[in-house]
């Protein structure tokens, strides 16, 4: 026990010169020319099976006792996630994808041993059909800004040393050795950042006001409670680089004149509380957290505080509620979260791509970050491409970018050569944009004035096969349940929204319906007490924009053109083309499709329940549905 | 010199002192002075002369929440450049405010709302006088047959004033409701029948039973299946 504990206290890093001296010996022992091997441990890989890829990794460097050093290391989230489990060999940066735990031996005797390259997991381009071997020349990556996401597929996050190695607390200790508050939030204000959790504050006038607030106590706290459907880039961060946060956390709360910190993380991240709280360990045990952080005498200490997984604590006011031991409502913030939150106490709540901004500014300089995105909106923005489309994953780009860039050039497109139809962005209280305004740039400004918004990074892209009336239900279904309640206009509206919706894509919709839906949405933006109630109704008002024709054709002729609401559509076999092999009669789930052996089957219409089995299943497109 | 007015008819006319125990703001064209400290709908709610600005979830004995957003008002803080709309309840008021309590806006935001609360709760006298008031005739939704319309006073005054938190509002979104822990039938033995929440209520969703304590609105998830959902666990772990 003893020994222990004077083991933790000689790693402490007593003061910035430690600290560099530490980075330089890490740096000294390292060798560029050695291979490394990086698989990919983020949440969406070990979906695919990357766990099974590490253990064989493991087991294989074990079992043949390799001559060569291999530095094998379980990273963050590469970002690439329709292609996982993904290998990474450097340092040349070959880049395989759909690595399998057979794999492995191959891998480590061609590519590690022999610096060979395996063609069969190397990423074939759909556009031009060649094969890539390096990461770097990946389209998906090509067209990428990766700031803040690059490190993660470089580093063990587990590891507090290679993120030390890579950069990690230089801005730290450029904080303690040449700025004092006063500066450091001049540097934020004039990077022109501005709040990734959605709102689009100016970061730095937040920290400003926190700063003037007058009160002893201050606390700073990171929104990682991130709940939007299909939205993952906090997660990824919080997994594949917690110590970028704290030394986010730690220079704003060194600015503001915060002792405590709080990481408010949903507890559906077990990978990100778990690796979240061990870097919290692992600064402890650096000095890097606690008392008197490398000798400048200023305390900091961070505690992680999981959420119960509503929706609705993401808002501000809620998260505070909910860390209060309350019910988790949102507060009229007629006083500003900056002056009184958190037990009335001043407090900076900053979303987690917010706080991993901050050592780059510090380290780069704010000149150099405010050249980087559009006059409104700098630096660069995370976004979880998804939906139908075929490069999903996290993409950094750099504010400005235009939708068709990023779903074309780096998303490779819409599967199956279908056409594009709408992207949702912004998450469930975000807007569908349709195919006229994909060379909008994306930005703050101007997602709202397309009646959407940034949101936390939501990128849903829809092909012709979507109904946009069943999105605009599903998302209104989806808030109805996740609203807090409290206000009416929010509640009531959302529930009549529902009941409408629900309505139409029954095919018992009326036309007064849409300005009923209207109104409600006006009433929902003028008397809603939160953000959520007060954007609710654009998943509605976008589709009801753009796609007012499909809403027709739902209520006057009973149609849904894009074949999804079940209550409009039917399934018919062709004759024609129909071959007789059954298929679809053994695929029918409650034996609805009969017919004689090599004759054109039929389909029996009270029985069947429209699942579409037989659809998918016919191989001669004998079924159609209409 | 400043025309303030004390109530509808009489007004009286005096000098703009620094008075940090006032606060001087307009009302729908009319200057008004009133004690510091107040959230609007504190301030204006005994003036005359002033239109009555409806509230349902505001009661004096507790502290506002801002729930039924029918005390919504129009709050311009640079003169007039730009309005927003606040829940007059929680909003302070501020010197140099200008405040519109009826333009046709609010009118249209309470109408709708009024709306909502009449679909939710056809059968409850004070809705339905309200509805008349802005001629709100039938709503364009489903009915439902509820009389509490969630404003949270019982659960507050209980809380708040009581210290008991008896009662509490429970889940979130369309399926919020008053209920006893538990989801018990019978309030427990926290409930001391002091039947406030009864005499807060503007519903009257809330009575008084034989015994003296209150019997609350009917929860949707009734407690059998509560009971099943916990003898199941029961099973399961034994």
């Amino acid at each position: 026990m003893v020994e222990q504990v004077r083991k933790l206290l000689d790693r402490k890093l007593k003061s910035v010169q430690e600290l560099e001296q530490f980075q330089q010996t890490i740096l000294k022992d390292k060798d560029l020319s050695q291979v490394t091997v990086s698989v990919c441990g983020g949440t969406g890989c070990r979906a695919s099976g990357a766990q099974d890829v590490v253990d064989a990794f493991s087991e294989e460097i074990e079992k043949r006792e390799l001559q060569v050093k291999i530095d094998f290391k379980e990273t963050g989230c590469h970002g690439f996630c329709e292609r996982g489990p993904v290998v990474v060999i450097g340092p040349k940066k070959i880049f395989y994808q759909h690595v399998k735990p057979e794999d492995v031996p191959e891998i480590i005797t061609e590519t590690v041993l022999n610096g060979k390259v395996v063609p069969r997991l190397l990423y074939t381009d759909p556009a031009t059909e060649k094969q890539i071997t390096h990461e770097s020349d990946v389209p998906f990556y090509a067209r990428q800004m990766r700031l803040i996401m690059g490190t993660n597929g470089e580093i063990d996050p587990t590891e507090i040393a290679q993120y030390i190695a890579a950069g990690g607390y230089s801005a730290l200790a450029k904080v303690f050795q040449q700025m004092n508050p006063d500066k450091i939030i001049n540097e934020i204000t004039k990077s022109g950042l501005r709040g990734r959790g959605g709102g689009g504050f100016p970061t730095g006038r937040k920290w400003q006001s926190c700063r003037t607030a007058e009160g002893d106590t201050k606390y700073v706290i990171c929104n990682a409670d991130e709940g939007d459907p299909g939205a993952y880039p906090d997660r990824s961060i919080l997994e594949g680089n917690p110590h970028s946060i704290i030394e986010g956390m730690i220079i704003g709360a060194y600015a503001i004149g915060a002792h405590q910190g709080i990481i408010y993380v949903r507890n559906e991240y077990p990978l990100a509380v778990e690796h979240a709280r061990t870097a919290i360990d692992q600064a402890t045990d650096y000095g890097l957290l606690g008392e008197n952080i490398l000798g400048s005498g200023f305390d900091f200490t961070i505690t992680i505080n999981k959420g119960g997984g509503a929706f609705v604590c993401g808002e501000s006011s809620a998260l505070i509620a909910s860390l209060e031991g309350k019910v988790g409502e949102p507060k009229a913030k007629y006083t500003h979260m900056s002056e009184r939150g958190l037990w009335d106490n001043p407090s900076l709540l900053n979303n987690v791509k917010t706080w991993a901004n901050v050592p780059l500014i510090i380290n780069k300089g704010a000149d150099w970050y405010s050249k980087i995105g559009t006059a409104g909106s700098k630096g660069t923005m995370i976004f979880s491409l998804v939906g139908k489309i075929n490069n999903s994953g996290l993409v950094e780009v750099p504010m400005g970018i235009t939708l068709r860039e990023m779903i074309y050039d780096i998303g490779g497109g819409i599967p199956g050569g279908k056409k594009f139809k709408a992207v949702q962005t912004g998450g469930p209280s975000g807007g569908c944009i349709p195919e006229d305004y994909l060379d909008t740039p994306v930005d703050f400004d101007e997602l709202t004035k397309l009646g959407s918004m940034m949101g936390s990074g939501g990128m849903i892209v829809m092909d012709e096969d979507t109904c946009m009336v069943d999105v605009a239900r599903y998302f209104i279904d989806f808030l109805k349940g996740e609203s807090c309640g409290k206000c009416t206009p929010c509640r009531e509206g959302l529930a009549t929204l529902s009941e409408i919706l629900n309505r139409i894509t029954h095919g018992e919709g009326k036309m007064e319906d849409l300005q009923t839906m209207e109104d409600i949405g006006e009433i929902m933006k003028m008397g809603a007490l939160c953000a959520l109630g007060r954007t609710a109704i654009n998943p509605v008002s976008s589709t009801l924009k753009y796609f007012k024709d499909e809403y027709v054709a739902h209520i006057k002729d009973k149609k849904c053109p894009a074949g999804v609401c079940r209550e409009l559509i039917e399934y018919e076999i062709d004759s024609e083309k129909c071959t007789g092999c059954g298929v679809c009669a053994r695929a029918c789930p409650t034996g609805a499709i009969t017919g004689e052996k090599r004759q054109p089957h039929l389909i029996n219409k009270e029985m069947c329940i429209k699942c579409g089995a037989c659809f998918d299943v016919c191989k001669f497109g004998a079924v159609v549905k209409h | 010199m400043t025309k303030y007015w004390i109530n509808g008819e009489t007004a009286i006319e005096m000098n703009d002192a620094e008075d940090v125990n006032t606060v001087h703001f307009t009302v729908d064209d009319k200057d008004v002075l009133v004690s510091a400290g107040q959230t609007i709908y504190e301030s204006l709610r005994h003036m005359d002369g002033i239109g009555v600005i409806p509230a349902l979830c505001y009661h004096p004995a507790v502290r506002p929440y801002g729930a039924c957003r029918l005390c919504t008002v129009e709050v311009s803080e640079d003169q007039g450049k730009s309005f927003k709309f606040v829940a007059s309840c929680l909003y302070p008021a501020k010197n140099g405010q200008i405040i519109k309590t009826n333009t046709e806006k609010i009118r249209k935001l309470r109408k709708g709302i009024i709306e909502f609360l009449l679909a939710r709760c056809p059968d409850v006298k004070v809705i339905q006088e309200l509805a008349k008031e802005y001629g709100v005739e039938k709503p364009r939704f489903s009915l439902g047959n509820n009389e509490c319309i969630l404003c949270g006073l019982c659960v507050r005054i209980c809380q708040e004033n009581m210290g008991k938190s008896a009662i509490s509002l429970v889940n979130r979104g369309i399926y919020k409701e008053v209920a006893a822990p538990f989801y018990a039938y019978e309030l427990g033995s926290e409930c001391i029948g002091c039947g406030d929440c009864a005499f807060v209520c503007p519903t009257g969703a809330i009575t008084i039973g034989p015994d003296g304590k209150p019997i609350l609105p009917k929860v949707k998830i009734p407690q059998a299946e509560v009971e099943a959902m916990m003898s199941e666990e029961k099973l399961s772990k034994s």
